[in-house]
Protein backbone atom coordinates (compact mmCIF):
# COMPACT_ATOMS: atom_id res chain seq x y z
CA UNK A 1 0.00 0.00 0.00
CA UNK A 2 1.66 3.53 -1.03
CA UNK A 3 1.14 6.21 1.25
CA UNK A 4 -1.57 8.01 -0.77
CA UNK A 5 -3.26 4.85 -0.86
CA UNK A 6 -3.57 4.57 3.30
CA UNK A 7 -4.55 8.13 3.80
CA UNK A 8 -7.18 7.94 1.28
CA UNK A 9 -8.24 4.54 3.19
CA UNK A 10 -8.05 6.24 6.71
CA UNK A 11 -10.06 8.93 5.24
CA UNK A 12 -13.49 6.83 4.61
CA UNK A 13 -13.80 6.80 8.40
CA UNK A 14 -14.67 10.25 8.82
CA UNK A 15 -16.20 10.36 5.41
CA UNK A 16 -18.82 7.87 6.42
CA UNK A 17 -19.31 8.89 9.47
CA UNK A 18 -20.22 12.70 8.22
CA UNK A 19 -22.44 11.06 5.52
CA UNK A 20 -24.41 9.04 7.95
CA UNK A 21 -24.37 11.47 11.08
CA UNK A 22 -24.43 14.67 9.53
CA UNK A 23 -25.85 14.82 5.91
CA UNK A 24 -28.36 11.57 6.31
CA UNK A 25 -29.72 13.72 9.61
CA UNK A 26 -30.77 16.40 7.34
CA UNK A 27 -32.21 14.68 4.65
CA UNK A 28 -34.98 13.11 7.11
CA UNK A 29 -35.08 16.50 8.43
CA UNK A 30 -36.47 17.24 5.31
CA UNK A 31 -38.47 14.71 5.28
CA UNK A 32 -39.79 14.73 8.69
CA UNK A 33 -41.22 18.35 7.42
CA UNK A 34 -43.92 17.29 5.06
CA UNK A 35 -45.59 15.02 7.71
CA UNK A 36 -48.33 15.64 9.87
CA UNK A 37 -47.71 15.28 13.50
CA UNK A 38 -49.76 12.02 14.95
CA UNK A 39 -50.18 10.17 17.85
CA UNK A 40 -48.12 6.57 17.54
CA UNK A 41 -44.41 5.78 17.42
CA UNK A 42 -43.08 7.64 14.98
CA UNK A 43 -45.14 10.53 15.87
CA UNK A 44 -45.28 11.87 12.13
CA UNK A 45 -46.84 10.81 9.47
CA UNK A 46 -45.78 8.74 6.19
CA UNK A 47 -44.80 10.26 3.27
CA UNK A 48 -45.71 7.52 0.89
CA UNK A 49 -48.64 4.72 1.68
CA UNK A 50 -49.61 1.83 -0.28
CA UNK A 51 -53.24 2.57 -1.47
CA UNK A 52 -56.36 0.06 -1.45
CA UNK A 53 -55.27 -0.44 -5.50
CA UNK A 54 -51.99 -1.37 -4.10
CA UNK A 55 -50.40 1.83 -5.37
CA UNK A 56 -48.22 4.32 -3.70
CA UNK A 57 -49.59 6.91 -2.59
CA UNK A 58 -47.88 10.67 -1.99
CA UNK A 59 -49.67 11.58 1.23
CA UNK A 60 -46.86 14.53 2.57
CA UNK A 61 -48.18 17.69 2.78
CA UNK A 62 -46.99 21.31 3.54
CA UNK A 63 -48.46 21.92 6.05
CA UNK A 64 -45.45 22.84 8.56
CA UNK A 65 -44.15 25.16 6.48
CA UNK A 66 -47.72 26.71 5.58
CA UNK A 67 -47.96 27.36 9.53
CA UNK A 68 -44.16 28.91 9.57
CA UNK A 69 -45.47 31.32 6.93
CA UNK A 70 -48.53 32.23 8.21
CA UNK A 71 -48.49 32.18 11.91
CA UNK A 72 -46.76 35.69 13.16
CA UNK A 73 -45.09 33.73 16.32
CA UNK A 74 -41.92 32.27 13.71
CA UNK A 75 -41.95 34.98 11.89
CA UNK A 76 -40.81 36.89 15.52
CA UNK A 77 -38.94 34.51 16.62
CA UNK A 78 -36.67 34.53 13.02
CA UNK A 79 -36.36 38.27 13.41
CA UNK A 80 -35.70 38.00 17.31
CA UNK A 81 -33.28 35.83 16.75
CA UNK A 82 -31.62 37.95 13.64
CA UNK A 83 -31.82 40.98 15.68
CA UNK A 84 -30.41 39.72 19.27
CA UNK A 85 -27.83 37.44 17.19
CA UNK A 86 -26.44 40.49 15.34
CA UNK A 87 -26.50 42.80 18.38
CA UNK A 88 -24.64 40.21 20.06
CA UNK A 89 -21.92 40.24 17.66
CA UNK A 90 -21.43 43.78 17.96
CA UNK A 91 -21.38 44.12 21.32
CA UNK A 92 -18.47 41.04 21.36
CA UNK A 93 -16.58 42.91 18.76
CA UNK A 94 -16.52 46.31 20.58
CA UNK A 95 -15.58 44.30 23.91
CA UNK A 96 -13.47 42.21 22.16
CA UNK A 97 -10.89 44.79 19.97
CA UNK A 98 -8.74 46.52 23.00
CA UNK A 99 -8.62 42.88 24.66
CA UNK A 100 -7.36 41.07 21.61
CA UNK A 101 -5.01 44.27 20.78
CA UNK A 102 -3.69 44.09 24.74
CA UNK A 103 -2.94 40.38 24.76
CA UNK A 104 -1.00 40.73 20.92
CA UNK A 105 0.75 43.79 21.90
CA UNK A 106 1.55 41.96 25.61
CA UNK A 107 5.13 40.88 26.32
CA UNK A 108 5.66 37.13 24.85
CA UNK A 109 5.63 35.93 28.06
CA UNK A 110 2.44 37.20 28.93
CA UNK A 111 0.76 36.39 26.00
CA UNK A 112 -0.26 32.71 27.03
CA UNK A 113 -1.92 33.22 30.64
CA UNK A 114 -3.31 36.10 29.37
CA UNK A 115 -4.98 33.95 26.43
CA UNK A 116 -5.28 31.13 28.82
CA UNK A 117 -7.53 33.33 30.93
CA UNK A 118 -10.02 34.20 28.75
CA UNK A 119 -10.09 30.63 27.19
CA UNK A 120 -10.80 29.10 31.16
CA UNK A 121 -14.18 30.44 30.77
CA UNK A 122 -15.20 29.09 27.85
CA UNK A 123 -14.10 25.61 29.05
CA UNK A 124 -16.88 25.95 32.10
CA UNK A 125 -20.00 24.84 31.21
CA UNK A 126 -22.25 26.39 29.58
CA UNK A 127 -24.90 26.29 31.08
CA UNK A 128 -23.37 26.80 34.66
CA UNK A 129 -21.96 30.42 33.16
CA UNK A 130 -25.50 31.00 32.26
CA UNK A 131 -26.75 30.58 35.63
CA UNK A 132 -24.28 32.71 37.03
CA UNK A 133 -26.04 35.51 36.02
CA UNK A 134 -29.21 34.76 37.15
CA UNK A 135 -28.13 35.48 41.09
CA UNK A 136 -25.98 38.73 39.72
CA UNK A 137 -28.91 40.02 37.38
CA UNK A 138 -31.75 39.44 39.60
CA UNK A 139 -34.04 42.32 41.48
CA UNK A 140 -32.55 41.78 44.92
CA UNK A 141 -29.24 40.41 42.93
CA UNK A 142 -25.74 41.93 43.23
CA UNK A 143 -25.96 44.33 40.47
CA UNK A 144 -28.86 45.96 41.96
CA UNK A 145 -28.09 45.62 45.36
CA UNK A 146 -24.56 47.61 44.78
CA UNK A 147 -26.59 50.69 42.61
CA UNK A 148 -29.15 51.07 45.11
CA UNK A 149 -26.40 51.04 47.84
CA UNK A 150 -23.98 53.55 46.07
CA UNK A 151 -27.36 55.65 45.20
CA UNK A 152 -27.58 55.63 41.63
CA UNK A 153 -31.05 54.08 41.50
CA UNK A 154 -33.77 54.44 44.18
CA UNK A 155 -35.60 50.93 43.12
CA UNK A 156 -34.44 47.84 41.67
CA UNK A 157 -34.13 47.68 38.25
CA UNK A 158 -35.88 44.66 36.23
CA UNK A 159 -33.11 43.42 33.92
CA UNK A 160 -33.83 39.30 34.55
CA UNK A 161 -36.17 38.05 31.74
CA UNK A 162 -35.29 41.22 29.28
CA UNK A 163 -33.97 41.72 26.68
CA UNK A 164 -30.83 43.16 28.16
CA UNK A 165 -30.22 40.80 30.16
CA UNK A 166 -30.60 37.74 26.91
CA UNK A 167 -27.95 40.05 25.29
CA UNK A 168 -25.58 40.24 28.64
CA UNK A 169 -26.06 36.75 28.81
CA UNK A 170 -25.11 35.97 24.98
CA UNK A 171 -22.29 38.06 25.16
CA UNK A 172 -20.49 36.43 28.06
CA UNK A 173 -20.91 33.13 26.25
CA UNK A 174 -19.67 33.74 23.30
CA UNK A 175 -17.01 36.21 23.85
CA UNK A 176 -14.01 34.02 23.76
CA UNK A 177 -14.81 33.37 20.12
CA UNK A 178 -14.24 36.66 18.87
CA UNK A 179 -11.52 37.20 21.03
CA UNK A 180 -8.87 34.54 19.68
CA UNK A 181 -9.44 34.97 15.87
CA UNK A 182 -8.83 38.95 16.65
CA UNK A 183 -5.79 38.38 18.70
CA UNK A 184 -4.79 35.46 15.92
CA UNK A 185 -4.41 38.53 13.41
CA UNK A 186 -3.20 40.75 15.67
CA UNK A 187 -0.40 38.94 16.53
CA UNK A 188 0.63 38.84 12.87
CA UNK A 189 1.02 42.38 12.60
CA UNK A 190 4.61 43.59 12.70
CA UNK A 191 5.62 45.96 15.13
CA UNK A 192 7.82 47.72 12.54
CA UNK A 193 4.69 48.53 10.74
CA UNK A 194 3.33 50.84 13.39
CA UNK A 195 6.47 51.95 14.39
CA UNK A 196 6.97 53.56 10.96
CA UNK A 197 3.23 54.79 11.09
CA UNK A 198 3.92 56.49 14.62
CA UNK A 199 7.17 57.84 12.94
CA UNK A 200 5.36 59.24 10.38
CA UNK A 201 3.00 61.22 12.94
CA UNK A 202 0.10 59.24 12.95
CA UNK A 203 -1.57 58.98 16.59
CA UNK A 204 -1.89 55.49 18.45
CA UNK A 205 -5.59 56.04 17.37
CA UNK A 206 -5.08 57.10 13.60
CA UNK A 207 -2.90 53.67 13.60
CA UNK A 208 -5.19 51.29 14.78
CA UNK A 209 -7.88 52.10 12.57
CA UNK A 210 -5.82 53.24 9.41
CA UNK A 211 -3.55 50.32 9.65
CA UNK A 212 -4.15 47.24 12.26
CA UNK A 213 -7.96 46.74 11.81
CA UNK A 214 -8.33 46.93 8.20
CA UNK A 215 -5.01 44.53 8.10
CA UNK A 216 -6.87 42.25 10.52
CA UNK A 217 -10.15 42.30 8.71
CA UNK A 218 -10.18 38.32 8.09
CA UNK A 219 -10.01 38.11 11.92
CA UNK A 220 -12.95 39.99 12.12
CA UNK A 221 -15.10 38.53 10.38
CA UNK A 222 -14.22 35.14 11.84
CA UNK A 223 -15.14 36.60 14.71
CA UNK A 224 -18.46 37.88 13.84
CA UNK A 225 -19.26 34.46 12.48
CA UNK A 226 -18.37 32.87 14.99
CA UNK A 227 -20.67 34.36 17.49
CA UNK A 228 -23.10 35.37 15.17
CA UNK A 229 -23.98 31.47 14.09
CA UNK A 230 -24.15 29.67 17.04
CA UNK A 231 -26.01 32.64 19.09
CA UNK A 232 -28.84 32.48 16.25
CA UNK A 233 -30.31 29.28 17.19
CA UNK A 234 -29.08 29.47 20.99
CA UNK A 235 -31.65 28.51 23.42
CA UNK A 236 -30.13 27.74 26.94
CA UNK A 237 -29.17 31.88 26.97
CA UNK A 238 -32.95 32.98 26.03
CA UNK A 239 -34.65 30.44 27.99
CA UNK A 240 -33.13 30.97 31.30
CA UNK A 241 -32.07 34.99 30.96
CA UNK A 242 -34.56 35.70 29.13
CA UNK A 243 -38.79 36.36 29.55
CA UNK A 244 -42.03 35.58 27.41
CA UNK A 245 -40.77 38.10 24.67
CA UNK A 246 -37.67 36.86 24.01
CA UNK A 247 -38.73 34.24 21.36
CA UNK A 248 -35.86 32.55 19.32
CA UNK A 249 -35.49 30.22 16.87
CA UNK A 250 -33.94 28.16 19.70
CA UNK A 251 -36.88 28.79 21.57
CA UNK A 252 -39.43 28.20 19.25
CA UNK A 253 -37.52 24.77 17.92
CA UNK A 254 -37.62 23.46 21.66
CA UNK A 255 -40.83 24.45 22.39
CA UNK A 256 -42.88 22.73 19.41
CA UNK A 257 -40.66 19.46 19.65
CA UNK A 258 -40.89 19.35 23.76
CA UNK A 259 -44.16 21.16 24.78
CA UNK A 260 -46.36 20.62 21.40
CA UNK A 261 -44.77 17.19 20.40
CA UNK A 262 -44.94 18.71 16.78
CA UNK A 263 -41.83 17.25 15.11
CA UNK A 264 -42.97 18.43 11.83
CA UNK A 265 -42.76 22.04 12.66
CA UNK A 266 -40.06 21.59 14.53
CA UNK A 267 -37.77 19.78 11.43
CA UNK A 268 -39.08 22.78 9.90
CA UNK A 269 -37.99 25.33 12.00
CA UNK A 270 -34.56 23.50 11.95
CA UNK A 271 -34.82 24.14 8.48
CA UNK A 272 -35.05 27.08 8.34
CA UNK A 273 -32.42 27.86 10.80
CA UNK A 274 -30.00 25.88 8.59
CA UNK A 275 -31.35 27.59 5.53
CA UNK A 276 -30.92 30.84 7.48
CA UNK A 277 -26.92 30.19 8.30
CA UNK A 278 -26.23 28.46 5.13
CA UNK A 279 -24.65 32.09 4.14
CA UNK A 280 -22.64 32.73 7.05
CA UNK A 281 -21.44 28.90 6.94
CA UNK A 282 -20.12 29.13 3.59
CA UNK A 283 -18.55 32.79 4.47
CA UNK A 284 -16.93 31.14 7.17
CA UNK A 285 -15.32 28.24 4.76
CA UNK A 286 -14.14 30.77 2.54
CA UNK A 287 -12.40 32.51 5.46
CA UNK A 288 -10.98 29.35 6.44
CA UNK A 289 -9.48 28.03 3.45
CA UNK A 290 -7.58 31.85 2.34
CA UNK A 291 -5.92 31.40 5.60
CA UNK A 292 -4.37 28.03 4.61
CA UNK A 293 -2.97 29.43 1.34
CA UNK A 294 0.32 31.52 2.89
CA UNK A 295 1.16 28.59 5.53
CA UNK B 1 7.34 46.75 28.95
CA UNK B 2 3.83 46.47 29.86
CA UNK B 3 0.73 45.24 28.06
CA UNK B 4 -0.13 48.12 25.72
CA UNK B 5 3.29 49.71 25.45
CA UNK B 6 3.99 49.37 21.51
CA UNK B 7 0.48 51.32 20.82
CA UNK B 8 2.67 54.38 22.08
CA UNK B 9 -0.71 55.73 23.95
CA UNK B 10 -0.26 57.90 26.80
CA UNK B 11 -2.35 60.07 28.89
CA UNK B 12 -6.41 59.96 28.98
CA UNK B 13 -6.14 57.49 25.64
CA UNK B 14 -3.97 54.97 27.77
CA UNK B 15 -6.17 54.85 30.72
CA UNK B 16 -9.45 54.38 28.58
CA UNK B 17 -7.71 51.40 26.97
CA UNK B 18 -6.79 49.75 30.26
CA UNK B 19 -10.13 50.63 31.86
CA UNK B 20 -11.65 48.20 28.49
CA UNK B 21 -9.05 45.90 29.46
CA UNK B 22 -9.62 45.29 32.97
CA UNK B 23 -13.40 45.90 32.21
CA UNK B 24 -13.05 42.90 29.82
CA UNK B 25 -11.32 40.30 32.39
CA UNK B 26 -13.79 41.12 35.24
CA UNK B 27 -16.95 40.97 33.02
CA UNK B 28 -15.39 37.39 32.36
CA UNK B 29 -14.90 36.52 35.82
CA UNK B 30 -16.67 38.30 38.19
CA UNK B 31 -20.20 36.17 37.87
CA UNK B 32 -17.64 32.68 38.18
CA UNK B 33 -16.36 34.23 41.33
CA UNK B 34 -19.29 35.11 42.98
CA UNK B 35 -20.64 31.35 42.14
CA UNK B 36 -18.25 30.16 44.07
CA UNK B 37 -18.26 32.78 46.96
CA UNK B 38 -22.01 31.74 47.81
CA UNK B 39 -21.55 28.17 47.42
CA UNK B 40 -20.15 28.49 50.93
CA UNK B 41 -22.52 30.62 52.00
CA UNK B 42 -24.87 29.61 54.90
CA UNK B 43 -28.13 31.45 54.18
CA UNK B 44 -30.76 29.52 51.34
CA UNK B 45 -31.09 32.71 50.02
CA UNK B 46 -28.47 32.66 47.32
CA UNK B 47 -28.04 36.59 47.52
CA UNK B 48 -27.67 36.99 51.36
CA UNK B 49 -24.78 35.85 53.05
CA UNK B 50 -25.18 34.04 55.77
CA UNK B 51 -21.89 33.14 57.05
CA UNK B 52 -19.27 30.73 55.58
CA UNK B 53 -20.46 27.16 55.40
CA UNK B 54 -19.73 23.94 53.44
CA UNK B 55 -23.34 22.04 54.50
CA UNK B 56 -24.19 22.54 50.56
CA UNK B 57 -21.80 20.14 49.27
CA UNK B 58 -22.32 18.10 52.22
CA UNK B 59 -26.08 17.89 50.80
CA UNK B 60 -24.82 17.37 47.24
CA UNK B 61 -23.35 14.29 48.38
CA UNK B 62 -26.33 12.95 49.55
CA UNK B 63 -28.05 13.67 46.60
CA UNK B 64 -29.03 10.23 44.41
CA UNK B 65 -30.25 11.47 41.59
CA UNK B 66 -27.64 14.33 41.05
CA UNK B 67 -24.74 11.26 41.91
CA UNK B 68 -26.62 8.50 38.96
CA UNK B 69 -26.58 11.48 36.39
CA UNK B 70 -23.12 12.38 37.45
CA UNK B 71 -21.58 9.03 37.20
CA UNK B 72 -23.59 8.25 33.78
CA UNK B 73 -22.13 11.56 32.29
CA UNK B 74 -18.60 10.61 33.22
CA UNK B 75 -19.40 7.30 31.55
CA UNK B 76 -20.36 8.91 28.18
CA UNK B 77 -18.00 11.77 28.29
CA UNK B 78 -15.25 8.85 28.47
CA UNK B 79 -16.79 6.92 25.68
CA UNK B 80 -17.74 9.63 23.50
CA UNK B 81 -14.31 11.12 23.72
CA UNK B 82 -12.49 8.56 23.10
CA UNK B 83 -13.97 7.60 20.47
CA UNK B 84 -14.25 11.15 18.65
CA UNK B 85 -10.29 11.24 19.17
CA UNK B 86 -10.00 8.26 17.22
CA UNK B 87 -12.57 9.73 14.44
CA UNK B 88 -10.99 13.25 14.66
CA UNK B 89 -7.50 11.71 14.26
CA UNK B 90 -8.84 10.26 11.09
CA UNK B 91 -10.50 13.55 10.02
CA UNK B 92 -7.41 15.76 10.69
CA UNK B 93 -5.09 13.80 8.68
CA UNK B 94 -7.10 13.50 5.54
CA UNK B 95 -7.62 17.41 6.46
CA UNK B 96 -4.37 17.62 5.53
CA UNK B 97 -2.85 15.13 3.20
CA UNK B 98 -5.94 14.83 0.77
CA UNK B 99 -7.13 16.77 -2.07
CA UNK B 100 -9.74 17.72 -4.22
CA UNK B 101 -13.75 16.69 -3.40
CA UNK B 102 -13.14 14.41 -0.75
CA UNK B 103 -11.21 16.93 1.19
CA UNK B 104 -13.91 19.89 0.57
CA UNK B 105 -16.68 17.77 1.72
CA UNK B 106 -14.80 17.13 4.87
CA UNK B 107 -13.97 20.59 5.71
CA UNK B 108 -17.78 21.51 4.65
CA UNK B 109 -18.98 18.79 7.13
CA UNK B 110 -16.22 19.35 9.87
CA UNK B 111 -16.26 23.33 9.58
CA UNK B 112 -20.54 23.13 9.75
CA UNK B 113 -20.24 21.35 13.66
CA UNK B 114 -18.16 23.27 15.29
CA UNK B 115 -20.35 26.61 14.65
CA UNK B 116 -23.54 24.49 14.22
CA UNK B 117 -26.21 25.32 16.93
CA UNK B 118 -27.30 22.60 19.47
CA UNK B 119 -30.82 22.44 19.12
CA UNK B 120 -29.62 21.78 15.33
CA UNK B 121 -27.56 18.88 15.75
CA UNK B 122 -30.06 17.54 18.52
CA UNK B 123 -33.32 17.21 16.07
CA UNK B 124 -31.55 15.92 13.45
CA UNK B 125 -29.66 12.81 15.53
CA UNK B 126 -32.97 12.16 17.01
CA UNK B 127 -34.55 11.62 13.99
CA UNK B 128 -31.60 10.05 12.62
CA UNK B 129 -31.77 7.64 15.78
CA UNK B 130 -35.32 7.10 14.98
CA UNK B 131 -35.13 6.24 11.17
CA UNK B 132 -32.36 4.05 12.21
CA UNK B 133 -34.12 1.75 14.47
CA UNK B 134 -36.90 1.72 12.56
CA UNK B 135 -34.06 0.47 9.44
CA UNK B 136 -31.34 -1.71 10.99
CA UNK B 137 -32.85 -2.18 14.52
CA UNK B 138 -30.30 -0.26 15.78
CA UNK B 139 -29.84 1.91 18.31
CA UNK B 140 -32.63 0.09 20.04
CA UNK B 141 -34.37 2.62 22.05
CA UNK B 142 -32.95 6.17 23.38
CA UNK B 143 -30.11 6.12 26.31
CA UNK B 144 -26.87 6.23 26.67
CA UNK B 145 -25.88 4.60 23.81
CA UNK B 146 -27.34 7.54 21.77
CA UNK B 147 -26.27 10.64 23.61
CA UNK B 148 -22.38 8.91 23.37
CA UNK B 149 -22.87 8.52 19.50
CA UNK B 150 -24.44 12.16 19.56
CA UNK B 151 -21.39 13.32 21.41
CA UNK B 152 -18.70 11.69 19.80
CA UNK B 153 -20.17 13.51 16.08
CA UNK B 154 -19.97 17.15 17.24
CA UNK B 155 -16.91 16.20 19.11
CA UNK B 156 -15.00 14.69 16.37
CA UNK B 157 -15.27 18.17 14.78
CA UNK B 158 -13.37 19.69 17.82
CA UNK B 159 -10.84 17.17 17.37
CA UNK B 160 -10.04 17.37 14.11
CA UNK B 161 -9.35 20.92 14.47
CA UNK B 162 -6.76 20.39 17.01
CA UNK B 163 -5.13 17.32 15.38
CA UNK B 164 -4.85 19.83 12.25
CA UNK B 165 -3.05 22.05 13.47
CA UNK B 166 -0.81 19.96 15.32
CA UNK B 167 -0.43 17.20 12.01
CA UNK B 168 0.67 20.71 9.74
CA UNK B 169 3.56 21.17 11.73
CA UNK B 170 4.97 17.74 11.60
CA UNK B 171 7.43 17.63 9.12
CA UNK B 172 6.36 14.94 6.33
CA UNK B 173 9.97 13.91 5.98
CA UNK B 174 10.66 11.75 8.78
CA UNK B 175 7.37 9.63 7.91
CA UNK B 176 9.19 9.02 4.48
CA UNK B 177 12.65 8.30 6.80
CA UNK B 178 10.24 5.49 8.28
CA UNK B 179 8.95 4.44 5.02
CA UNK B 180 13.05 4.47 3.31
CA UNK B 181 13.89 2.14 7.07
CA UNK B 182 11.27 -0.17 5.75
CA UNK B 183 8.20 0.88 7.37
CA UNK B 184 4.90 0.49 5.85
CA UNK B 185 2.85 3.34 5.48
CA UNK B 186 0.55 2.76 8.11
CA UNK B 187 3.41 1.30 10.55
CA UNK B 188 4.96 5.00 9.72
CA UNK B 189 1.85 6.85 10.73
CA UNK B 190 1.09 4.89 13.91
CA UNK B 191 4.69 4.66 15.07
CA UNK B 192 6.29 7.96 13.98
CA UNK B 193 3.75 10.25 13.57
CA UNK B 194 1.19 9.68 16.48
CA UNK B 195 3.57 9.94 19.08
CA UNK B 196 4.78 13.06 17.58
CA UNK B 197 1.13 14.65 17.92
CA UNK B 198 0.15 13.18 20.89
CA UNK B 199 0.36 16.34 22.65
CA UNK B 200 -2.83 17.27 20.57
CA UNK B 201 -4.38 13.92 20.66
CA UNK B 202 -4.33 14.96 24.38
CA UNK B 203 -5.88 18.21 24.48
CA UNK B 204 -8.11 16.84 21.81
CA UNK B 205 -9.37 14.34 24.02
CA UNK B 206 -9.47 16.84 26.77
CA UNK B 207 -11.53 19.27 24.64
CA UNK B 208 -14.37 16.64 23.44
CA UNK B 209 -14.78 15.19 27.53
CA UNK B 210 -15.62 18.43 28.59
CA UNK B 211 -17.87 18.85 25.30
CA UNK B 212 -19.43 16.50 25.99
CA UNK B 213 -20.20 16.70 30.57
CA UNK B 214 -20.97 19.90 29.50
CA UNK B 215 -24.00 19.58 26.79
CA UNK B 216 -27.61 20.07 27.98
CA UNK B 217 -29.04 20.50 24.46
CA UNK B 218 -28.44 17.85 22.61
CA UNK B 219 -28.57 15.21 25.21
CA UNK B 220 -31.62 16.24 25.80
CA UNK B 221 -32.89 15.37 22.27
CA UNK B 222 -31.40 12.03 22.28
CA UNK B 223 -31.24 10.72 25.91
CA UNK B 224 -34.35 8.77 26.53
CA UNK B 225 -36.18 7.81 30.32
CA UNK B 226 -34.18 6.98 32.52
CA UNK B 227 -31.25 8.12 30.75
CA UNK B 228 -31.24 12.11 32.05
CA UNK B 229 -27.64 13.66 32.45
CA UNK B 230 -25.81 15.49 34.85
CA UNK B 231 -26.38 19.09 32.66
CA UNK B 232 -30.10 18.03 32.41
CA UNK B 233 -30.51 17.24 36.04
CA UNK B 234 -28.92 21.01 36.71
CA UNK B 235 -31.40 22.42 33.94
CA UNK B 236 -34.20 21.37 35.75
CA UNK B 237 -33.24 22.05 39.23
CA UNK B 238 -32.17 25.49 37.51
CA UNK B 239 -35.63 26.07 36.28
CA UNK B 240 -37.10 26.28 39.52
CA UNK B 241 -34.93 28.57 40.63
CA UNK B 242 -31.18 29.64 42.51
CA UNK B 243 -29.94 27.01 44.97
CA UNK B 244 -26.84 27.45 46.89
CA UNK B 245 -26.96 23.42 45.68
CA UNK B 246 -26.42 24.51 42.33
CA UNK B 247 -23.94 26.55 43.60
CA UNK B 248 -21.81 24.08 45.05
CA UNK B 249 -21.99 21.52 42.33
CA UNK B 250 -20.75 24.29 40.02
CA UNK B 251 -17.74 25.12 41.93
CA UNK B 252 -16.61 21.37 42.44
CA UNK B 253 -17.13 21.22 37.94
CA UNK B 254 -15.18 24.63 37.75
CA UNK B 255 -12.65 23.09 39.66
CA UNK B 256 -12.35 20.36 37.83
CA UNK B 257 -11.92 22.05 35.04
CA UNK B 258 -9.30 24.28 36.06
CA UNK B 259 -7.52 21.52 37.33
CA UNK B 260 -7.87 19.81 33.83
CA UNK B 261 -6.96 22.77 31.90
CA UNK B 262 -3.55 23.95 33.91
CA UNK B 263 -2.43 20.04 33.97
CA UNK B 264 -3.04 20.09 29.93
CA UNK B 265 -1.05 22.85 29.36
CA UNK B 266 1.37 21.75 31.50
CA UNK B 267 1.79 18.23 29.70
CA UNK B 268 1.88 19.99 26.62
CA UNK B 269 4.57 21.93 27.17
CA UNK B 270 6.00 19.44 28.59
CA UNK B 271 5.00 16.56 25.93
CA UNK B 272 6.20 19.47 23.32
CA UNK B 273 9.58 20.41 24.49
CA UNK B 274 12.05 17.99 22.87
CA UNK B 275 10.73 18.88 19.05
CA UNK B 276 11.03 22.69 19.78
CA UNK B 277 14.40 22.38 19.92
CA UNK B 278 16.33 24.25 16.96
Amino acid sequence: MTPARFVSSSAWLPLGWMAVFLLLPVAILLRVSFSEPRFEQPPYTELLVVGETGRWLWEGTLQAWRWLFEDPTYRDALLGSLAMASLTTLVCLLLSLPMAWAIARAPLSWRTPLLLAVILPFWTSFLIRVYAWISLLKPEGLINATLTGIGIIDAPLLILHTNAAVLIGMTYAYLPFMILPLYATFVRIEDDLLQAAADLGATPWQTFMRISLPLAWPGVLAGCLLVFIPAMGDFVVPDLLGGPDNYMLGTALWNEFFRNADWPTASALALTMLLVLLAPLALLQRLQRREEVPT
Amino acid sequence: MSPGTNIGARGPARLGFVTAVSFGYAFLYIPIVLLVLYSFNDSRLVTVWGGFSTRWYGALFENQVLLTAAWRSLQVAVTSASLATLVGLAAGLALVRLTGMRRALLMACFGSLLVMPDVLIGLSMLLLFVNLEQWVGWPAGRGLTTVSLAHLTFASAYVAVVVRARLMQVDHSIEEAARDLGARPGQAFWLVTVPLIRPALISGWLLAFTLSLDDLVVASFVSGPGSSTLPMVIYSSVRLGVTPEVNALATLLIAAVALGVISAALINRFLSRPDSRP
